[in-house]
C-alpha cells in the first residue's frame, strides 16, 4: 500500500515536471535570451555566460525607448479602452439576454458567434482603405473600433453564460425585506455579478493584448502602433546589429503582467473560457 | 436559445377568472415594455458587431469588383468578376490555400491529442498538483501569439539559437542547418509555436467536457471489467463528443486564420505563405485595393465553408451547444 503511493507520488511529480517544462520552457528561453551580451547571442547556448541588462537598458532608458514605451502605452491604452467598452456594452447585452425575455436574443448570440469565427484580415483591407479617407489611419480609435469586433462577441458569450447562472430571485428576495430597487441590485446582484464581468474584463484584455493583424495594418508610425507590432519593426543599437536581444527583452516585459493575471485569476480564468464555450 | 429564463416579474399568477381580461392585456402591454428594453440594452452590442464587421466585408465585395490600386485612384474601373478571375488562376492562391489548410490539419489533429492528454492528466490529479498544472498550461494562453512566435524563432535560428547544439546527435541535425531555409523545416518550427500556443484552450475545453461525463458510467463500466482503452472508447469519448467538436471546429477556423507566426518567422518565404499573408502582402503591402479584397472575400468564403462542413458533417448545433444546454 504504501509502496504503491509512493510511486503515485513520483509517477505525479514526473508529469507535473514535464507539464511545467511544456509550458514555461519557450517563456524560460526567451528570457534566458534577453540577458545575454550581444556577443554572446550566436553562443550556441542555452544560458548566457554571463548576465547582463543592457537589453533591458536599450528598451527602456536608451536608444530604443522611443520605439518600445510609446509602443507599451498604445498597447495598454488601446487595449484598456477597447476592453472597457465590450464589457460595457456586453454586459448590457448579457443582462438582456439572461434576464429578459424578448426577442431576437437567438439571433444575437448567433451574431457573436459568427463575428467570433470571422477572418479578421478579411476586414483589414476595407478598413485600411477607410480610415484612410476619414483620418482615422494610425490612431488610437482606429485600432479601438475594430478591436471591438475580438472582444465583443467572447464578452457576450461569457457574460451571457455567468449570467444565466445568478439566482436573480435574490433580488425579489431582498425587495420583500424591504429593500429599494437600486438597493437590491447593489447589495444582492452586483457582487454576484462583478466576478463574471471582472472575469470576462481579464479575457477580453488578453485577446486586444495579443492582436497582430490589425495593429501591424492599420498603423503606420508611433503614434498607434501596439507593442505586437513594434516588435516586428524593431532593429538593433547600430544597423549591424541583431535585434535579437532587445526583442527578447521587451517580449518578457509584456509576457510578465500577463504571466501575473493568470497566476492570480487562474480559477476564474479558466471557467470564463470553459462557461462560455462548452456548459453555458 | 431553448431555456429562456424564467421572468418572475410576470403575473403569471394574478390572472385570476374575474379580471382575466385585463391580465392578458397588462401582460402584453408589460411583455411589450420587457422587449423593448431587451432591445435597448442588447441593441448598442449588436450594432456595433454588425458595423465593425458586416460593413467592411460588403466593402471588400464591392471593391473586388474594381481593378483599383491605391498608387493609382484615378484608373479604378469595373471589372465585375476579374479580380476573382486573377486569384484563383494563380497558382500562388492554391499554394497558399495548400499550405494554410496542411497548417489547419496538422495543428488540429495533434493539439487535439496532446489537449486530450493534458486534460486526462488534469482530470487525474490529485488536487493540490490539479491548480498548479492549471496555471502552468494558462500561461502558453496568455502569452502574445508574436512573443510566441519570436520565442520558437530564436529556439531555432542558425544564428541565435540552440536547438541545433542540443540536438546534434539527431540524424539530420547539426550545427548549419537552417531550419528558415525550407518550407518544411520552416513550416514545423510554425505549426510548433502554433500548437504550443494553442493547446492549452483546447485542453480547458476538453477538461470541461470530461468534468461532464457521468462518474457512475465509467464506474459502472469498471465494475463490467472494461479496460482502460474499452472505456475510453466505449464511454468517454461517446460521452465528450460535443465538446470536442465544438473545440476542434473552433481551432480549425482559428488555425486556418494563422497569420503572426509565420509573418514573424519566414514572412511566407521558402512557400511557406498562408492565405492571411497573401492578403495581407496584397492590400496593404501592394496597395492593390480591388485584388485584395478579392482575396479577403475568398478568405470569408472558405471560412463559411469550413463552417458548412463541419456543421453539416458533425451536426454540432453550435448555438445550443456553446449556450445553454
Amino acid at each position: 500500500m504504501k509502496a504503491s503511493r509512493t510511486k503515485e507520488r513520483v509517477t505525479w511529480i514526473i508529469i507535473s515536471v514535464l507539464v511545467l517544462l511544456y509550458a514555461l520552457f519557450p517563456v524560460v528561453s526567451i528570457m534566458a535570451t534577453s540577458f545575454k551580451l550581444p556577443s554572446e547571442l550566436t553562443s550556441g547556448k542555452f544560458l548566457p555566460s554571463s548576465w547582463t541588462g543592457s537589453n533591458y537598458e536599450q528598451i527602456l532608458v536608451g536608444s530604443a525607448q522611443d520605439l518600445f514605451l510609446s509602443s507599451l502605452r498604445n498597447s495598454i491604452g488601446i487595449a484598456l479602452i477597447a476592453t472597457f467598452i465590450a464589457v460595457v456594452l456586453a454586459t448590457l447585452c448579457a443582462y438582456a439576454i439572461a434576464r429578459l425575455d424578448f426577442p431576437g436574443k437567438k439571433v444575437i448570440l448567433t451574431t457573436a458567434l459568427a463575428v467570433s469565427i470571422f477572418p479578421v484580415i478579411s476586414i483589414v483591407t476595407p478598413l485600411f482603405n477607410l480610415w484612410r479617407n476619414i483620418g482615422l489611419y494610425d490612431t488610437w480609435p482606429g485600432l479601438i473600433i475594430p478591436y471591438l469586433s475580438l472582444t465583443l462577441p467572447i464578452s457576450i458569450w461569457t457574460l451571457a453564460a455567468f449570467f444565466r447562472q445568478i439566482p436573480w430571485e435574490l433580488e425579489q428576495a431582498a425587495q420583500v425585506d424591504g429593500a429599494t430597487t437600486w438597493q437590491a441590485f447593489r447589495k444582492a446582484i452586483v457582487p454576484l455579478a462583478a466576478p463574471g464581468v471582472f472575469t470576462t474584463a481579464i479575457i477580453a484584455f488578453f485577446i486586444a493584448w495579443n492582436d497582430f493583424v490589425y495593429g501591424i495594418s492599420l498603423t503606420s508610425t508611433e503614434a498607434a502602433r501596439p507593442v505586437p507590432a513594434a516588435l516586428a519593426f524593431f532593429t538593433g543599437a547600430s544597423q549591424f546589429e541583431s535585434p535579437v536581444g532587445a526583442i527578447s527583452a521587451a517580449a518578457i516585459i509584456v509576457t510578465i503582467p500577463i504571466v501575473l493575471l493568470v497566476l492570480l485569476f487562474q480559477r476564474q480564468i479558466v471557467s470564463g473560457l470553459t462557461q462560455g464555450a462548452v456548459k453555458g | 436559445m431553448s431555456t429562456t429564463t424564467e421572468t418572475p416579474t410576470l403575473p403569471s399568477g394574478q390572472a385570476g377568472r374575474t379580471g382575466r381580461r385585463r391580465a392578458i392585456q397588462q401582460f402584453s402591454e408589460r411583455a411589450k415594455a420587457e422587449r423593448r428594453l431587451g432591445w435597448w440594452l442588447a441593441g448598442p452590442a449588436f450594432v456595433i458587431m454588425l458595423a465593425v464587421t458586416a460593413y467592411p466585408i460588403l466593402q471588400a465585395l464591392y471593391d473586388s469588383l474594381f481593378s483599383y490600386r491605391l498608387t493609382a485612384p484615378d484608373e479604378r474601373t469595373f471589372i465585375g468578376l476579374g479580380n476573382y478571375g486573377v486569384v484563383l488562376t494563380d497558382v500562388v492562391w492554391w499554394r497558399d490555400l495548400g499550405v494554410t489548410l496542411l497548417i489547419t490539419v496538422v495543428t488540429v489533429v495533434v493539439e487535439l491529442i496532446l489537449g486530450f492528454a493534458l486534460a486526462l492528466v488534469m482530470h487525474k490529479a490529485l488536487k493540490s498538483v490539479r491548480g498548479w498544472l492549471r496555471t502552468a498550461i494558462l500561461v502558453p494562453y496568455g502569452i502574445i501569439t508574436v512573443v510566441s512566435a519570436f520565442a520558437w524563432f530564436y529556439m531555432f535560428d542558425i544564428n541565435s539559437g540552440f536547438v541545433n547544439t542540443w540536438f546534434n546527435w539527431v540524424p539530420g541535425i547539426d550545427p548549419d542547418l537552417n531550419w528558415f531555409a525550407g518550407t518544411w523545416t520552416s513550416l514545423a518550427v510554425i505549426m510548433a509555436s502554433e500548437i504550443w500556443k494553442t493547446t492549452p484552450f483546447i485542453s480547458l475545453l476538453l477538461l470541461a467536457g470530461l468534468a461532464q461525463v457521468p462518474d457512475e458510467l465509467t464506474e459502472a463500466a469498471e465494475v463490467d471489467g472494461a479496460s482502460w482503452w474499452q472505456r475510453m472508447r466505449r464511454v468517454i469519448l461517446p460521452n465528450m463528443k460535443a465538446a470536442i467538436m465544438v473545440a476542434v471546429l473552433f481551432r480549425a477556423l482559428d488555425a486556418f486564420r494563422i497569420f503572426d507566426n509565420v509573418f514573424i518567422m519566414t514572412n511566407g518565404a521558402f512557400n511557406t505563405e498562408v492565405l492571411s499573408l497573401l492578403a495581407y502582402r496584397t492590400s496593404i503591402g501592394r496597395l492593390e485595393i480591388g485584388l485584395g479584397s478579392a482575396v479577403s472575400v475568398l478568405l470569408f468564403a472558405c471560412v463559411l465553408l469550413i463552417c458548412f462542413i463541419a456543421i453539416k458533417l458533425f451536426k454540432v448545433d453550435l448555438a445550443s451547444q456553446r449556450g445553454d444546454k
